[in-house]
């Protein structure tokens, strides 16, 4: 089926979020949506979906144009959606998650699960997936989990596919799979759309390239340019993909980690007897795929989990089990893996959130009182120096871009003596012009002696950055490597295989 | 742009924006609904009303004359009574809603304090209860020196009512308990143990009597009367005022107060950050309480001081919630809803001596503006009040929009 969206405009007040895009995709083809986030790709695909209501435009399939008042409607006409978080109930079975929504019923209103049984195991044949129907989708890895969205789009015969950012949770294998699914999807004649802001995967899988930027497509690109090409076309100007770093000045051991292990509060041991050891100077970058024990681990150094064993050293003092407090007077810089829970209070304005650790006492806090005087000061010079786009030091940080958030918090932690810096996904949900300077900003810390600790799922990220490269999974570490190491490498250790010692040095 | 134009700016946007105008429409449509009740129950628009279509201005003239009435001496018994000749007596009403509003203040601060540290403080009638006995105790018990013996029976009562709450911080810091339930199943325990000790003769019964109730306050421990003794209006409003200052320093200067909201806002960065959540639980608690305290103490020994029964807390304690949610949560806007809720209760009296107006229906008032308030969608959409998170929003895009494509 053929896929038209005919000058798609969509306002929300003043704002358009759509201006006049125009996108046909073609049966037998993936077209891949690049942008930013807040580009509004996701804007003109909840569009197509039937959530919003477009001010102006029409949307085509086979030249027929339709009138989606819902998703019902959008699903009923042939259009299947692959969520970027899964829309599926995590303590039902593939088969009731598949029939969810339309399910069949036999005389007197029972389920007929064997249709939807038959109907998963059907699609999973046509397309080599090994899926038992009646598995708990809670039970399933995240890559499999993905499959059961994709059945339940085609369950439904949809022949317009939307992948809404698959790859971000899934591990490099993983992703390559996908993009065999995907492939394998278009020959079979499914038009498909596939929204990232990755390049590379773009580059790999796509067959026509539209670039989106502030709500309008800026052009369109074919598979061979080159990420800069891509890059420059999704930002507006050319952007540095590569850190530019010096060779690590090392210094002595900073951070002394040993036989640590992390109990969760269900019980369960999530980092299992891990040691490292940092320098001064250096960037060790821990990488795997989300939920393998990074969080915990980076939580444990600032003191954040209660039930850990084991040593954590700094500059050779013994810290494990300090509180918070102590830790952050110690010299720890924090950057939190999600900046809006753990990061900042949404509802304080800037300058507040950047002296939001620093609440209990000196520089900021004289005598009880607030030093209004002094905080102002202090946050004029962070936002220019950090170069937060701001209405005002005042400005709820709620209201601020990921990226422009992500530098208050960098910012306020860089803004203390630090002895240890320990960000994790310094980058998440932040636009390719933050992630330089993000970028930057760690590698002048490690520049000035300070022993830094990155984890990211981001592959490139953790190329861009290491000195080192540690790699979690399960709670283990798989093994400790070189920046350089390869990306298929790092991608086999981050499924778990550890290397041996000759592939690994 | 410098920084007072541009606060300037934004008080204008609030104004214009609507969310300063809610509470008042919202009172404004309670007062209207509260109208149509007053007509409803008025025994003239009821006869009236069965002859309306052969002559239906002697029903309108009745609606007008108990409408108008009832407000008229709403108004006269809470502010200025007009009929009163001099102004000596005219002024009474309002010094009568002073009396009224202290408690109120103190309470609505306390239970405010708690809000904006993320806490639901339904204990304010076990803490008001606590601490009207301790006080009361100290103040029938003893015989000290003028201004001594009042400073104590407080400073009694505050510690009384801070430890009633302090017992939910800790318990709500240690194991995890639910403010809400602890508070509301404290307030049980305060009232029976109050009821009881006021039973027993040698704890707070007054000797000699029968009845479950102390016996009046001593002489020096009594809050002296603001205006004189013509008038109701005791020290316990300066108290209050003092109290105001203090909770706006805490909440909007203080070092405590940043972490308070902090932790209200967003306690898991909170933590993140170093702040101890569970300390500042407790700390929010203990000065809630206190406040509370210090509304249960200004009724003992300044409203009512000739012996007081268990229900000296006269259903302030959930009042003041309803005080702190008008105010919304803030100390000069909770200082003004007590105010206006001090009023219903002094001109609600009147409304009905006069008017024969029930005065359940100033309590439906009261609770109706709540209601609106607690529902600003409603109330916008009534009045047709644009929504101040959407022009934010677009705003706010657009200048995205804007500064994205400056740097572009």
């Amino acid at each position: 089926m053929k896929l038209e969206l005919r000058e798609i405009t969509k306002r929300f007040g003043a704002l358009v979020a759509n201006d006049r895009i125009s996108l046909a995709v073609e049966p037998g083809e993936i077209h891949a949506l690049l942008g930013e986030n807040g580009a509004g790709k996701s804007t003109l695909m909840n569009v197509l979906y039937g959530l919003y209501a477009s001010d102006s435009g029409e949307i085509l399939l086979d030249g027929v144009p339709q009138r989606f008042t819902g998703p019902g409607d959008a699903m009923a006409a042939g259009i299947g959606m692959v969520h970027q978080h899964f829309m599926l109930v995590p303590c039902f079975t593939v088969a009731e998650n598949v029939m969810l929504g339309h399910e069949a019923t036999r005389f007197g209103g029972f389920l007929n699960l064997d249709a939807a049984r038959d109907k998963v195991r059907e699609i999973a044949d046509r397309f080599g997936f090994d899926l038992d129907p009646d598995a708990l989708v809670e039970d399933l890895p995240v890559g499999v989990q993905q499959r059961v969205e994709i059945i339940k789009a085609l369950s439904r015969d949809a022949k317009v596919l939307v992948f809404d950012e698959p790859t971000a949770v899934l591990t490099p294998q993983e992703t390559d799979e996908l993009m065999g699914i995907m492939r394998q999807l278009r020959d079979s004649g499914a038009a498909i759309v596939f929204i990232t802001h990755k390049l590379r995967e773009v580059r790999e899988v796509a067959d026509r390239i539209t670039v989106i930027r502030l709500g309008k497509v800026v052009g369109e690109a074919s598979p061979t340019a080159t990420n800069a090409e891509l890059a420059s076309l999704m930002v507006g100007r050319a952007v540095e993909l590569i850190v530019h770093k010096n060779p690590p000045r090392l210094g002595e051991v900073g951070l002394a980690v040993s036989e640590l292990t992390v109990i969760d509060h269900h019980g369960t041991h999530v980092v299992k007897n891990v040691s490292f050891e940092v320098r001064r100077g250096e960037i060790l970058a821990i990488a795997g795929v989300q939920g393998n024990g990074q969080t915990e681990l980076t939580e444990a150094l600032l003191g954040l989990q209660k039930h850990v064993r084991g040593s954590i050293r700094l500059d050779g003092v013994e810290v494990s089990g300090q509180s918070v407090r102590h830790l952050l007077d110690a010299g720890v810089g924090f950057v939190p893996e999600d900046r809006n829970e753990d990061g900042l209070v949404g509802d304080f304005s800037v300058a507040e959130n950047l002296m939001l650790d620093r609440a209990h006492g000196e520089p900021f806090v004289k005598a009880g009182s607030v030093q209004q005087r002094k905080l102002m000061e202090f946050a004029r010079s962070k936002v220019a120096e950090f170069d937060v786009r701001t209405q005002g030091i005042d400005e709820h940080v709620k209201f601020l871009s990921g990226g422009n958030q992500q530098k208050v918090v960098i910012a306020r932690e860089l803004s203390r003596e630090l002895r240890l810096l320990v960000a994790a996904q310094p980058t998440r949900g932040v636009d390719v012009g933050s992630v330089e300077f993000i970028h930057e900003q760690i590698v002048a810390a490690r520049d000035a002696g300070v022993p830094v600790v990155v984890v990211s799922t981001e592959l490139d990220e953790v190329s861009a950055l290491a000195d080192r490269i540690m790699v979690m999974y399960g709670g283990h570490i798989v093994g400790i490597v070189p920046g350089a190491t390869s990306r298929s490498d790092l991608g086999l250790m981050m499924a778990g295989e550890r290397m041996t010692e000759g592939a690994a040095a | 742009m410098n920084e007072s134009s541009r606060r300037m700016q934004r008080v204008l946007r609030e104004i214009t924006t609507g969310s300063a105008l809610v509470p008042v429409f919202a009172i404004l449509l309670a007062m209207i609904v509260g109208a149509v009740m007053i007509a409803a129950t008025n025994v003239d628009v009821q006869e009236t009303s069965g002859y309306f279509f052969s002559r239906p201005g002697d029903c309108l003239l009745a609606i007008w004359q108990a409408v108008s009435g009832a407000y008229t001496s709403l108004f006269q018994g809470a502010i200025y009574n007009f009929d009163a000749g001099n102004f000596t007596d005219g002024i009474r009403p309002l010094t009568d809603t002073l009396t009224n509003a202290t408690p109120l203040i103190a309470g609505g601060l306390g239970v405010a304090l708690a809000f904006r540290v993320g806490l639901f403080n339904i204990g304010g009638q076990g803490q008001m209860l606590i601490a009207a006995s301790v006080a009361g105790w100290i103040g029938f018990s003893f015989n000290l020196p003028p201004v001594v013996h009042l400073l104590v029976a407080l400073l009694g009562g505050l510690a009384g009512g801070a430890v009633w709450g302090g017992l939910v911080g800790i318990l709500k810091a240690r194991t995890g308990a639910h403010e809400v339930i602890v508070t509301i199943m404290l307030n049980y325990v305060a009232f029976y143990l109050v009821s009881w000790m006021l039973r027993t003769p040698g704890l707070l019964q007054a000797p000699g009597s029968s009845n479950p109730q102390s016996p009046p306050e001593a002489a020096n421990a009594i809050l002296p009367k603001i205006f004189g003794p013509g008038y109701s209006t005791h020290f316990g409003l300066v108290f209050a005022l003092l109290a105001t200052a203090v909770v706006w320093w805490i909440l909007v200067r203080s070092g405590l107060g940043f972490q308070f909201r902090a932790v209200g806002f967003n306690p898991r960065a909170a933590r993140v950050a170093g702040i101890n959540v569970s300390r500042m639980y407790v700390y929010a608690l203990l000065i809630s309480a206190s406040l509370l305290g210090l509304a249960g103490v200004s009724q003992v020994l300044g409203t009512v001081n000739t012996g007081f029964t268990s229900t000296i807390d006269a259903g302030l304690g959930f009042d003041a919630i309803t005080v702190a949610l008008l105010g919304r949560s803030t100390p000069i806007g909770t200082l003004l809803a007590a105010l206006l809720f001090g009023a219903f209760r002094a001109g609600g009296y009147s409304m009905q001596a006069v008017n024969q107006v029930p005065i359940e229906i100033v309590l439906v008032v009261q609770s109706l503006i709540v209601l609106f308030i607690a529902a600003p969608p409603l109330v916008r959409s009534i009045f047709r009040l644009p929504d101040p998170r959407r022009i934010r929003d677009q705003g706010l895009r657009l200048r995205r929009t804007k500064k994205a494509g400056v740097s572009a």
